[in-house]
C-alpha cells in the first residue's frame, strides 16, 4: 500500500465513511428512540424509560401478533428446509430432464415482485378460505423462502462426493439409510442455516402478510405497518430493537453452525 | 463402480451415484406442487382476471398506459427506480473499492456496516426515516444548521423521502456484487498497468473499471428490478398524490376494489420486471440475490 495519506486517498476514505454513516446512523437512531418518554417518536429522545418494552410485552394484541409470526416462521422454516432439501437432492443426484422448469420455478419467486405474488395469493386464497389463516401464511412464506434454502443446500450438496453414498449402498444400506447416515450429516449445517434464513424471511416479511392478513389475526410486520401508518409511538423502535437482537442471534447461530462444521472438516471437502 | 460389481437394484436406481426417475419425481413433487399451487396458479389466475373480467377485453391494459394519471404512476415508478439505482451505484462503488483494499479490524468494521441492514427489519428502517425526516426531525435541523433552508421544510411524504429511504434500503445490494467483481481482479493487473506507465487514475479507468462492469451491471439490475416493485417504503413515506405502482395496486384492491384493473397493473409490472430479468439473465446471477423486497 503506497500513498496512504495523499489527498485523493483521503478524499476517497472520507467519502466511504460518509456513505457508511448514511447506512448505519439511521438504523442506530432506533435504539435511543425506543427509550424515549414521550408518546410520539422524536430524535433525540427526551428522558429514559423502559415503558415501551413493558408495553410491548404487556399488550395482548402485540403478543398475539408475535405468537402468530413465530408460529408461521417456525413452520415455514421446517417446510422450506424439508421441501428444499428433497428438491435439491433430487436435482443434484436425480434423473435429468426437469432442469429448466426447476430453474424457472426457483428464480421466479425472487424475480417476480412480492406485491404481484401477494395480490395473486390474496385473490386465490380468499376463494378457498386460506387468506388470513396459519396454513395460508406458511404456504406463502415457504414459496418466498424456498429459493434461499435450495441455494444454501445446493452449495453443500455440490461438495459431497456421490461415491460416498454409493459406497454405503454397496455395503448394504438402502438409499434412504445411505442418505440419512452419510449425506445428511455432511449437508446438515447448510440445511439448518437454510432453515434459519427461512425463519427470518418469514418473520420479517411485510408485503405478502400485508395482503393475506384478515381483520383479526395480524402478523407482527402487519401490525407494525399499521402502527407506523397511524400513530408512530416508541413501541415501534422498541420492537425493532428486539427484532434486530433476534436476527443477530439467529444469523450468528447460522454462522457458528457453518464454521464449526468447516473446522471439523464436515461441510467442506475442498475449501 | 463397474456394472458387474454393482449391488442389487435399490429404489429403482441403476447406479449408486444416481437416483432413478421415479425417486427423482417423488422428491421433487412437493416442490413443484407448492410452486404450482402458490406461485404459478395465483399469478396466472390474476393475469386471467386482467383480460377476462367482466368480459374478454384488453381495456384494463389500455387504461394503464392510456390514462394520463396511471401512465404517470408508471413513469414515476421507472424514474424513481432509475434514480435510486444511479444514487446507489454512485454511493456503492467507492465503498466496494475500499472494501477490497482494507484488512483486519477495519475490514471487519466496514463489512459489519454494510451488512447491518440485513439484520434489521425494513419496517424499522422505514420508521426511522419517518422520524428523521419529520418537521422537527434531524434532517430539518441539519438543513437549517447548514444554512440550506431558514425554516423547516416538508421532507416526509415527498418523492425525495422515498428516494432517500429506498436508496438506504437497497444500497447493500449494490455494494456486494461490485465488491465481488472487484475482489476477483488480480492485483497484478494494476501493477502491470503501473509498470507500463499508467498513473493511478488511468490504471483505474482503463483496467479496474472495465473489469468491474459485470458487478456494476448485476448490482444495477437487481436494485432497479427490486425498486420497481417496492411497496412498504413508498407507501409509508411517499405522498398519496405521487404514488409508485405497488401503492397504486394496493389502493385499487383495498379502496377501489377494482380487481381487473389492479390485475392489469400487476400484469404490467410483472411483464416489465420479467422482460428485464430475461434480457439480462446472462449478466446477472439471480441466485446471488438476497432478499431486499420491501
Amino acid at each position: 500500500m503506497r500513498g496512504r495519506l495523499d489527498p485523493s486517498t483521503l478524499m476517497l476514505n472520507a467519502a466511504v465513511y460518509a456513505v457508511l454513516a448514511f447506512i448505519v446512523l439511521p438504523i442506530i437512531t432506533i435504539v435511543p428512540m425506543s427509550f424515549g418518554e414521550n408518546n410520539y417518536l422524536e430524535f433525540p429522545p427526551t428522558g429514559f424509560t423502559f415503558a415501551w418494552y413493558a408495553e410491548y410485552f404487556g399488550d395482548r394484541r402485540w403478543q398475539a401478533a408475535t405468537m402468530l409470526s413465530l408460529q408461521v416462521a417456525v413452520l415455514t422454516a421446517i417446510a422450506a428446509s424439508v421441501i428444499g432439501t428433497m428438491a435439491t437432492y433430487a436435482m443434484v443426484r436425480g434423473a435429468r430432464g426437469l432442469g429448466s422448469l426447476f430453474q424457472v420455478l426457483l428464480i421466479g419467486p425472487i424475480i417476480v415482485p412480492h406485491i404481484a405474488l401477494a395480490v395473486g395469493l390474496y385473490l386465490f386464497f380468499q376463494t378457498i378460505g386460506l387468506a388470513g389463516t396459519l396454513p395460508g401464511f406458511v404456504i406463502a412464506h415457504t414459496v418466498l423462502a424456498l429459493p434461499f434454502v435450495v441455494f444454501t443446500v445446493a452449495a453443500a450438496m455440490s461438495r459431497v462426493d456421490a461415491d460416498l453414498e454409493a459406497a454405503a449402498m454397496s455395503c448394504g444400506a438402502s438409499r434412504f439409510t445411505a442418505f440419512r447416515l452419510v449425506t445428511l450429516p455432511l449437508i446438515l449445517p447448510n440445511v439448518l442455516s437454510g432453515a434459519l434464513f427461512a425463519f427470518i424471511i418469514s418473520f420479517d416479511e411485510p408485503v405478502v402478510s400485508f395482503f393475506l392478513t384478515g381483520i383479526r389475526d395480524k402478523t407482527l410486520p402487519r401490525r407494525m405497518f399499521d402502527d407506523i401508518e397511524q400513530n408512530l409511538t416508541p413501541i415501534i423502535p422498541a420492537i425493532a430493537v428486539l427484532l434486530t437482537l433476534l436476527s443477530v442471534a439467529i444469523l450468528l447461530g447460522a454462522y457458528v453452525l457453518r464454521t464449526r462444521a468447516e473446522r471439523t472438516g464436515l461441510a467442506s471437502a475442498d475449501d | 463402480m463397474t456394472a458387474a460389481a454393482r449391488p442389487r437394484l435399490r429404489f429403482l436406481s441403476s447406479d449408486g451415484r444416481r437416483i432413478g426417475t421415479a425417486a427423482t419425481m417423488l422428491l421433487l413433487a412437493p416442490f413443484f406442487a407448492l410452486l404450482i399451487f402458490a406461485f404459478l396458479y395465483p399469478l396466472g389466475r390474476l393475469l386471467a382476471v386482467s383480460v377476462l373480467e367482466p368480459t374478454p377485453t384488453i381495456d384494463n391494459y389500455v387504461r394503464v398506459v392510456g390514462n394520463p394519471v396511471y401512465a404517470k404512476v408508471l413513469l414515476r415508478t421507472l424514474w424513481i427506480s432509475g434514480l435510486v439505482t444511479l444514487l446507489a451505484l454512485v454511493l456503492a462503488y467507492p465503498v466496494a473499492f475500499v472494501m477490497t483494499r482494507v484488512r483486519g479490524v477495519v475490514a471487519a468494521f466496514v463489512t459489519a456496516c454494510v451488512l447491518l441492514p440485513f439484520w434489521s427489519s425494513v419496517l424499522a428502517r422505514t420508521a426511522a426515516w419517518a422520524v428523521l425526516l419529520q418537521r422537527e426531525g434531524v434532517a430539518n435541523t441539519l438543513l437549517q444548521w447548514l444554512g440550506i433552508t431558514d425554516a423547516p421544510v416538508r421532507l416526509l411524504y415527498t418523492e425525495g423521502a422515498v428516494v432517500v429511504a429506498m436508496t438506504h434500503v437497497l444500497l447493500p445490494f449494490m455494494i456486494l456484487p461490485i465488491y465481488g467483481a472487484l475482489r476477483n481482479i488480480p492485483p497484478d493487473y494494476m501493477r502491470a498497468a503501473a509498470l507500463l506507465g499508467a498513473g493511478r487514475g488511468r490504471a483505474f479507468l482503463e483496467v479496474m473499471l472495465p473489469l468491474s462492469l459485470p458487478g456494476v451491471a448485476s448490482g444495477s439490475i437487481l436494485v432497479f428490478l427490486t425498486a420497481l416493485g417496492f411497496f412498504v417504503t413508498p407507501s409509508l413515506l411517499g405522498s398519496p398524490q405521487e404514488m409508485m405502482i405497488a401503492t397504486l395496486i394496493s389502493q385499487q384492491i383495498r379502496e377501489v376494489l377494482d380487481w381487473p384493473f389492479a390485475a392489469a397493473l400487476v400484469g404490467v409490472l410483472t411483464l416489465v420486471v420479467s422482460l428485464i430479468a430475461l434480457a439480462f439473465s446472462k449478466a446477472v446471477r439471480f441466485d446471488r440475490l438476497m432478499r431486499a423486497e420491501a
